[in-house]
């Protein structure tokens, strides 16, 4: 994992990573489509990946960095791809089923007169702020009443659960004017252009690629910089932080924000590739699941989600199509087995790999395994 | 209809029979009347003299007649039966010159009921239920004649009351009397009727009374009719209050013994089991399977399963707890977050297997005696489940504080909850303490599981809908007491039923609840530690 930030190197190795990764997927993979060596579907399927891979960023820079297990980073998500999924809907008014200015689910509940809430998403520039700056200002709100009374730990995990089963609740209700349990689907085009041809996909996939890209640079250099020794401390020993003079519900609160900035992000790339966002994936199942996404990769590693949220849901396409009824018991194997065996993730795993390859290479045993990134006592 | 009883008056004058429904059965000379029943000419007067009669075989005659059962046989009428017998007026059966049960000449038609007389007969009938066998019937036929405004029930109703004994029947009956009343040409029959109602409550006489109120001429009966009104208003809004405050403790019921397994897991041991809602899941899976062997084995003890359930229960998913506890969570303890991201894993997979193997939803039929309840006040009924629930609630929070407060079992647990390294020097096993801890916190979960499957359906989501409930009733409580938790679940049931009504709508529930959650972080702003903290140095370590 990251060590002392050193200000004074200019090149980082690390980078070059960064920027393979840039050029395997922001340019490479749409290339090998356009030229028809990777389907449009298997395209879209990696956009929708990569657009949760920036979730998993977030949750892992307030879970992984930070040691606050939120699950409310469902909900931040769902904001942002039920604000972009109303911009679309209205966006292509009046080319529903019915012919209505509203779109049809309205219409099956006796509404034809958009509700004032709907009105302002007709413009894009609302769209996409209320779908980054929304998130951003609820977790604020939240991480203030919460974090300024010092609820901590459980009580915060617990507090954040109830609230996104209360949005789950509420979302569910036909009366919220937002599809019910049905969520908003139908999108027909984004920006103005059509949402069914293959180049608006393959534009849609290169900039999610291109914001993961942003995102892991955002994240690298917030946990890189002063603040993001302060929110490791703050995971490692909170009390000691305080007594050292930090007000660590300041840091907490801007961790929090950004990561449900970054959810939100993730929700306005997600809803116009999958063409879909419902109530079930904004809950604390799903909030959960980001959890074992980042475990899966290894937190506290930025690595770690990236890896961890594309093999995961990836598994879920592959297992869901062919053991549909037995992926629950799949996904609570991963929860269990991950934590308890595994609690350093793949990066983790393959950290140890290298060590012990160097160390059998160079046949002298160092003094000890390099420290993991993970404090696995405390968290 | 004033019209129809002053042509019945006339007619009881004309024919010198006024008596006769006074009379009582008996007195009447049925051949005679069925004569005139026959006879076009006379068919309406004697319907109208029938009118006050509670005599079966009146009842039988004129069913006869709306039926097209009435024969007319050798001069006599006779009643031809569902099994093509014939009977007369007075239910003999009719034999014919040689002995032999009588036939019809085939063609023979039916004594006529004329038309227009249809609904009267109709209307005598329905007022014959009044005196029927079964009370509810008794009850409804009641009601009904309380709405008709039909004067002429009158002094049947006032038969029927006097003959009754059943109470609720008696209350519905003198309710539909005084509604009756309320159009006597009497101002003091009205005034009395008035009073009646105002006192009763009776919520079903509000249009009556309120058309009434514009009608009346008699200012005395004007003026009690409006306080009448004000006190079925007053009686109305006192039973909704005790109904939401019935219901707000029912609910407060449900959530404490959900959470009282709460209580001991999180509350005492500090740890996060989000399996809890499948240890309930388990507890009401038992109730279910129990249910179905009984019914397949012993069904003729079936109402007994319950007893049979609830104890199984208890040892089921305290069971399931203690492999859980051995298998994984005393590998995570200290760990808190990791415990919960890692049993919700559990609670995963334990809900598939039951949705795998159980298929969607199923329920539990409550034991013949749990059904109905006990009417407290006029239109108020608790049911006997939610009575049940509330009971055990109790007993099982009294069972609990006595195991650890008042036994040597539970000083152990709680000096290895409070100082475990000083509980483990003093000779405590404290990893035997902590399995059989867990194991018990699960196993009232069981218990919350099996009654709950009482008043909901059986399904694998059973656990999920209660868990974030139970554990908001063990942040509010504060942790580790059983006071804040009793206190707590009263809080969260009691507004949370306030609420609903207040709300209104199909969505009141719904929104009811995130109020609720919402008053919960206000208030966790204002106390953190929540309503009971525990105070020294082990409260500072679980935060």
């Amino acid at each position: 994992m990251t060590v002392a930030p050193a200000p004074a190197r200019k090149w980082d190795p690390q980078l070059l990573w960064v920027g393979i990764f840039g050029a395997v997927f922001v340019v490479g993979l749409p290339l090998a489509n356009a030229l028809g060596l990777v389907s449009d579907y298997y395209l879209n399927l990696f956009g929708k990946y990569l657009a949760l891979a920036i979730l998993a960023l977030g949750m892992d820079l307030i879970w992984g960095y930070t040691g606050i297990l939120s699950l409310g980073q469902a909900i931040f998500f769902g904001i942002g791809a039920y604000s972009i999924g109303m911009h679309m809907l209205l966006e292509s008014s009046g080319k529903g089923v019915y012919g209505e200015r509203v779109p049809d689910f309205m219409i099956w509940n006796q509404v034809y007169q958009l509700p004032l809430f709907w009105k302002p998403y007709t413009s894009v520039v609302v769209a996409l702020a209320s779908s980054l700056l929304l998130p951003a200002l609820l977790a604020t709100v939240i991480g203030f009443l919460t974090f300024r009374r010092r609820l901590r730990g459980t009580y915060f995990a617990i507090l954040t659960q109830a609230i996104a089963f209360a949005v789950w609740l509420m979302l569910n209700r036909n009366e919220m004017k937002l599809g019910g349990t049905n969520g908003l689907t139908d999108f027909k085009s984004i920006l103005g252009v059509s949402l069914s041809s293959p180049g608006t996909l393959r534009a849609l996939y290169i900039v999610t690629a291109g914001l993961l890209v942003g995102a892991l640079l955002a994240s690298r250099a917030i946990v890189r910089s002063k603040t993001g020794l302060v929110l490791e401390a703050i995971r490692d020993n909170e009390r000691r932080l305080e007594f050292l003079g930090y007000n660590t519900a300041g840091f907490k609160i801007f961790v929090f924000a950004v990561s449900a900035a970054l959810a939100g992000l993730a929700g306005l790339l997600y809803a116009p590739q999958v063409g879909i966002i419902t109530p079930s994936q904004v809950g604390v199942l799903p909030s959960l699941e980001i959890v074992i996404w980042v475990a899966f990769g290894g937190r506290g590693t930025l690595w770690g989600a990236l890896v961890g949220a594309i093999s995961v849901n990836w598994l879920r396409s592959v297992l869901t199509a062919t053991y549909p009824t037995l992926w629950p018991i799949i996904l609570g194997g991963l929860f269990v087995t991950v934590i308890m065996l595994f609690p350093e993730g793949l990066v983790g795993l393959a950290a140890r790999a290298k060590t012990l390859l160097a160390r059998r290479r160079r046949a002298v045993a160092p003094a000890a395994i390099p420290a993991s990134g993970v404090n696995r006592h405390t968290v | 209809m004033q019209a129809l009883v002053a042509a019945i008056a006339a007619v009881w004058v004309i024919t010198g029979l006024g008596g006769l429904a006074a009379a009582g059965p008996g007195a009447l000379d049925l051949e005679a009347v069925a004569r005139r029943l026959a006879a076009p000419a006379t068919q309406k007067a004697t319907l109208g003299e029938l009118a006050g009669s509670s005599d079966p075989a009146v009842e039988r005659l004129l069913r006869a007649l709306k039926d097209g059962a009435l024969y007319s046989w050798k001069g006599r009428l006779v009643l031809l039966g569902d099994d093509g017998g014939l009977t007369d007026v007075a239910g003999r059966p009719v034999l014919d010159a040689a002995q032999q049960p009588a036939q019809l000449e085939s063609g023979q038609e039916a004594v006529a009921l004329e038309e227009a007389h249809f609904g009267l007969v109709q209307r005598i009938l329905e007022r014959f239920e009044v005196f029927g066998k079964d009370p509810a019937k008794r009850q409804s036929a009641a009601f009904k004649l309380g709405t008709s405004g039909d004067a002429a029930a009158i002094p049947i109703l006032v038969r029927a009351v006097e003959g009754e004994t059943h109470r609720d029947v008696r209350a519905a009956m003198e309710d539909a009397l005084a509604k009756l009343r309320l159009r006597s040409p009497d101002p003091a029959d009205r005034l009395g009727a008035v009073k009646q109602l105002g006192r009763r409550g009776s919520e079903a006489a509000v249009p009556q009374l309120q058309a009434l109120v514009a009608e009346e001429a008699d200012p005395a009966v004007k003026a009690a009719a409006r306080t009448a009104l004000q006190d079925i208003d007053r009686f109305v809004v006192q039973r909704n209050v005790v109904g939401y405050l019935f219901n707000g403790i029912s609910l407060a019921a449900v959530l404490l013994i959900m959470s009282l397994g709460l209580a001991v897991t999180f509350g005492l041991m500090g740890i996060i089991n989000m399996a809890h809602g499948e240890m309930l899941m388990i507890g009401s899976y038992t109730a279910y399977v129990v249910q179905e062997i009984f019914q397949a084995r012993f069904a003729a003890s079936q109402d007994y399963y319950f007893f049979v359930a609830l104890p199984l229960a208890f040892l089921a998913a305290g069971l399931v707890g203690l492999v859980l506890e051995l298998g994984v969570i005393r590998f995570l303890y200290g760990r808190p977050l990791e415990t919960l991201i890692v049993t919700w894993g559990v609670g995963m997979i334990l809900q598939q297997a039951a949705r795998l193997y159980f298929g969607d939803q199923t329920s539990v039929n409550s034991p013949t005696w749990f059904r109905g309840g006990v009417e407290v006040l006029a239109g108020l009924i608790f049911p006997w489940s939610r009575i049940f629930i509330v009971g055990l609630a109790l007993a099982a929070l009294g069972a609990l504080w006595v195991l650890l407060y008042r036994s040597y079992a539970g000083l152990k647990v709680r000096a290895v909850m409070q100082n475990r390294a000083m509980a483990a020097c003093l000779g405590v096993s404290t990893r035997k303490v902590d399995a059989v801890t867990f194991a018990l916190g699960t196993a009232l979960a069981g218990v919350a599981g099996c009654a709950l499957a009482l008043i909901g359906t059986v399904d694998p989501e059973v656990g999920k809908t209660y868990i974030v409930d139970s554990f908001m009733v063990v942040v509010l409580g504060g942790v580790g007491k059983l006071v804040g938790m009793v206190v707590a679940s009263f809080c969260i049931g009691l507004s949370n039923k306030l609420i609903e009504p207040a709300i209104g709508g199909t969505a009141a529930a719904v929104y009811a609840k995130v109020a609720v959650l919402l008053i919960v972080i206000w208030f966790l702003q204002w106390r953190p530690t929540g309503l009971f903290p525990q105070r020294g140095r082990a409260a500072t370590e679980t935060a």
